[in-house]
């Protein structure tokens, strides 16, 4: 749409005063957030002086600390299983065909539609029945904490991975590798060499959207931690449900430039990313 | 396709002449590499996916016994009949009205808005674009957090109504604060489609339409929306699935006069421990949302 | 002497669709070999087959004396310069054409001196660094076999090599393709459906349609004496005359007229008579020499073409062409005129239907 066609001054006038309100309503909640978040003032919603001691309570919260941190391990974690598993998954996708394909192809649905509610209760009635087999199956000792949550997050982050790994092998010729057969190059050294690099950006955003995903997580985690460890968004959300104070404020902020760190990774990622896969320039030609 | 054989499939590393048993055994090598290929991805997602649905299936025709444990003996469908009860049909009907007129706002919100992203030049066009995703990607539960803030008693809201004499009012724990952060946290989802679809529609069309005499208003009803249609369509289903499950926004934002359908499921496991109609209730809730959107692939939408 | 490529009893079948049927084709050393025909005939197919990226459904398929037709493509001491170049997007032209050196574990020293050889063998010095997207298509069609030939492959297989290229630069390349194959002394098979292509590059070409081998011979044996229909009216410009073998030495035309003209087909098959524009000349009727096969028409068309002039003349039941030189200052026949085609007996040849 080239957008040359203008309706009327007033018909132009709500529109944009629309998008205005709209962006407003979009920012405003945040940055005010931000804002009052270095109020020095008991009272949330009002201005006090500028003041950074609430970042400083974050800091030597140790619950909090301890809830980051696990927050952290969690999503490097399931972020490192998961691209491992939702890139051979997109692999076995869009390069071959093998009996039980579209059940796989099925499956790998499932997780991303499936209401976040079901999933917790899924995962909640899992483990309660699970863990005590798993354990002594494999002798360990393992409770309801880090290693469940990463188990949950594992299991949604593999068909995020692989939708958009699978995006990107699609756009690619498989011409190229069969050059590099003609090559003398083995099912591996063709993989390595050949595929992999021209498949990194869609790995690496694959990867960053599980991180995303693993970090923002609530009722899923909720529903797979236990009294041991908990995620932060779980730790805060418990803590909003008894009152609010200026140290979820600031905790709040922290996790808001946290996920604008990793949005803004991805949008230089896109920019600076990725060759073009045809190139051929159609300038006259010079031998 | 490209056929490898290696020693391990027992075939000659020298050549030979071709049979047709070759090309099939070729075949049945390239199928079995991957299969092994998609192996793991497949057993961890039956391990811990289809295996872990499977039992709340079975759950929810168990019962539950005095203590709020669960019988897993003695099968029937009292789960299922329970959800015909009035408080559960009341907070299933709430929480379908609500998931409408969240859409119903989106769209109305939304349509505007995507018409004047799709208007302006190219280059503006993908700046507001990002600066519409910037917000949508922040931590979910932050954006509702924000909300608490604002709408709280004392809270910037309601210091900016009193300051200009309307009173402060509490908006908190309200269905209004709840239906504020739906809009709030769904509209990208709204607009993003809406965008892509009526971005792609060419000009010539609503040009013909004004050179015929057509109003602006007419122009709208009668060409700009029908082609946008497919953008309209995976918008509202979009919005409208996952809000009938949402459960994050209500619980910071709503009160206990609005119980939605997410926080009743969890309450059925955390407090009333009545974990068979939990099972049940989310059992349904996927499968209406699976039907919403079977529908929505079966009519040709694209990939999300 | 071993032949290069022998292709024996090679099918190969998608579903129902024989893409190639029961082939028998054998390339020799040195040779450039095209393989010609229409989109769809099984040229690449065939082609494909002899790299190693089909396999068979069945046949037997030899280099230079060796059975490969199991092996799998890195296995087999040919190498292939794709259609579009294939060139590794994300590598330099370097790095590309070291890229089969350093699968079949070249030592590091060995591979640079020989990239360094293939480079100047194309003449693409300077280029070493540069990307394929900043590259022209002729250039990057030279990587692309830089990349093949630094391999000293047995068999280089090109699939339409100069597809993408605009006429004048295909023009250029078609002479150094040659060139290149004779300094390099490798035997070349490429695909191409183009007959001009094929008859100026190489020497011998087969000819293919629907998956079947139809001729196989020098441009000069397909000109002169093409086969069948098919391969006569795909390979240049063509009368041709439908009819019946009457004898060894006569064919019976569709309008009863008997010529003289030498067959070894079967008394009573249907066949047809070639007759190529340059080899007939037109008269005005009644001045024809004895000694030619001549026919009776009224001239309906004079197209100038600069270099040649083609007279249209339209017989009782069909029309011919004839194209002459064009020597300013001869007399012309004009539109409408009674005419005579005329040609030296044994100028064409009896094709099969």
């Amino acid at each position: 749409m080239r957008g040359t066609l203008k309706g009327s001054k007033g018909t132009r006038a709500i529109l944009s005063v629309n998008a205005l309100l709209i962006f407003a309503f979009l920012y405003a909640p945040i940055i005010l957030l931000v804002a009052f978040s270095f109020s020095d003032n008991r009272n949330v919603g009002q201005w006090g002086g500028f003041t950074f001691d609430w970042y400083r309570e974050f800091g030597e919260n140790d619950a909090l600390q301890d809830a980051l941190w696990v927050s952290v391990k969690v999503a490097v974690w399931s972020t490192l299983i998961s691209v491992v598993l939702g890139t051979l998954s997109a692999l076995a996708l869009e390069r071959f065909s093998f009996r039980g394909k579209k059940v796989f192809d099925g499956l790998l649905y499932l997780p991303i539609i499936i209401p976040d509610v079901t999933m917790a209760v899924m995962m909640l009635l899992f483990f309660s029945e699970g863990l005590e087999i798993i354990n002594n199956f494999f002798g360990w000792q393992w409770t309801k904490g880090f290693q469940t949550i990463t188990i949950s997050h594992v299991a949604f982050n593999i068909s995020f991975v692989s939708v958009v790994v699978r995006a990107r092998l699609e756009g690619m010729d498989q011409i190229h590798e069969e050059a590099a057969m003609d090559l003398y190059a083995s099912r591996w050294r063709t993989f390595r060499y050949v595929t992999l690099p021209q498949i990194a950006p869609g790995v690496a955003g694959g990867a960053l959207l599980a991180i995303t995903i693993s970090l923002d997580d609530v009722v899923v985690t909720q529903f797979s931690a236990g009294p041991g460890s908990t995620t932060l968004p779980v730790y805060v959300f418990g803590l909003i449900r008894r009152g609010v104070t200026p140290l979820i404020n600031a905790t709040s902020v922290i996790m808001l430039a946290i996920s604008i760190a990793l949005i803004l990774i991805s949008l230089l990622l896109q920019q600076s990313g990725g060759f073009r896969l045809r190139g051929r320039r159609s300038e006259p030609e010079s031998t | 396709m490209l056929v490898t054989i290696t020693e391990r499939d027992h075939l000659e590393e020298e050549g030979s002449v071709v049979t047709p048993e070759f090309e099939k055994a070729a075949e049945r090598a390239e199928s079995r590499r991957g299969f092994f290929l998609a192996l793991p991805a497949y057993a961890y997602l039956i391990v811990f996916f289809a295996l872990p649905l499977a039992i709340v299936f079975v759950y929810s025709f168990a019962t539950r016994n005095r203590f709020g444990g669960t019988d897993l003996s003695g099968w029937n469908l009292e789960a299922y009949r329970k959800l015909g009860e009035p408080i559960v049909r009341n907070i299933i009907l709430r929480s379908v009205w609500l998931a409408l007129l969240n859409t119903a706002i989106c769209l109305a919100l939304g349509y505007p808005f995507a018409y004047y992203l799709a208007t302006r030049r190219p280059l503006v066009r993908n700046v507001l674009i990002i600066l519409v995703m910037i917000p949508f990607w922040a931590n979910f539960l932050v954006r509702n957090y924000a909300w608490r803030v604002l709408l709280g008693k004392d809270g910037f809201v309601s210091n900016v109504f009193e300051f200009v004499g309307l009173g402060s009012r509490e908006y908190l724990f309200t269905s209004t604060a709840v239906m504020i952060g739906l809009v709030y946290g769904f509209l990208p989802f709204m607009v993003l489609p809406l965008y892509a679809s009526v971005e792609r529609i060419d000009d010539s069309y609503l040009e013909a339409s004004r050179d015929l005499y057509a109003s602006g208003w007419q122009t709208f009803r009668k060409v700009l929306l029908p082609l946008s249609m497919p953008g309209v369509v995976a918008g509202s289903i979009l919005v409208f699935v996952p809000s009938l499950g949402a459960y994050v926004t209500p619980e910071i934002l709503g009160g206990a006069k609005t119980t939605l359908l997410g926080s009743y499921i969890v309450t059925q496991f955390l407090t009333a421990r009545n974990w068979p109609v939990g099972a049940s209730l989310s059992f349904v809730l996927m499968a209406v949302m699976g039907a919403a959107l079977i529908v929505y692939f079966r009519k040709g939408g694209r990939n999300l | 002497m071993t032949a290069a490529v022998e292709i024996t009893g090679i099918t190969k079948r998608f579903d129902d669709v024989f893409a190639v049927d029961s082939m028998d084709l054998t390339i020799d050393d040195g040779e450039f070999f095209a393989l010609l025909g229409p989109s769809g005939c099984g040229k690449t197919t065939t082609l494909r087959m002899i790299a190693g990226l089909e396999f068979p459904t069945m046949g037997s398929l030899k280099i230079f004396g060796d059975e490969v037709g199991t092996l799998p493509p890195n296995k087999r001491p040919v190498n292939t310069v794709f259609q579009n170049y294939a060139l590794f997007p994300h590598m330099s032209v370097e790095q590309n054409i070291a890229f089969g050196l350093k699968m079949q574990k070249v030592p590091r020293r060995q591979i640079a001196d020989r990239v360094a050889e293939a480079i100047k063998l194309v003449r693409l010095e300077t280029l070493e660094r540069r990307k394929p997207d900043q590259m022209s298509g002729g250039q990057q069609q030279r990587v692309a076999l830089a990349r093949a030939l630094v391999n000293h492959p047995k068999v280089l297989l090109l699939d339409e090599p100069l597809g993408a290229l605009d006429l004048k630069l295909r023009q250029e390349m078609q002479l150094e393709l040659k060139h290149l194959q004779r300094e390099v002394g490798i035997t070349f098979v490429f695909v191409t459906h183009d007959q001009e292509e094929a008859l100026t590059m190489s020497d011998r070409i087969g000819v293919m349609n629907h998956g079947e081998l139809l001729q196989v011979g020098t441009p000069e044996e397909i000109y002169e004496h093409p086969v069948n229909r098919f391969v006569a009216d795909f390979i240049g410009q063509t009368n041709l005359l439908a009819g019946t073998v009457e004898s060894s030495d006569t064919l019976c035309l569709a309008n009863g007229v008997r010529i003289h003209a030498d067959s070894d087909l079967e008394v009573g098959s249907r066949a047809a008579f070639c007759l190529r524009p340059e080899r007939a000349s037109v008269h005005p009727q009644g001045t024809v020499d004895g000694g030619r096969e001549s026919l009776d028409g009224r001239l309906s068309e004079v197209t100038y073409l600069g270099n040649s002039i083609i007279y249209t003349v339209a017989l009782d039941w069909m029309s011919l062409e004839v194209r002459t030189e064009n020597h300013p200052g001869e007399e012309r026949p004009q539109v409408g005129d009674e005419i005579t085609v005329s040609w030296r007996s044994g100028a064409g040849s009896v094709v099969a239907e």
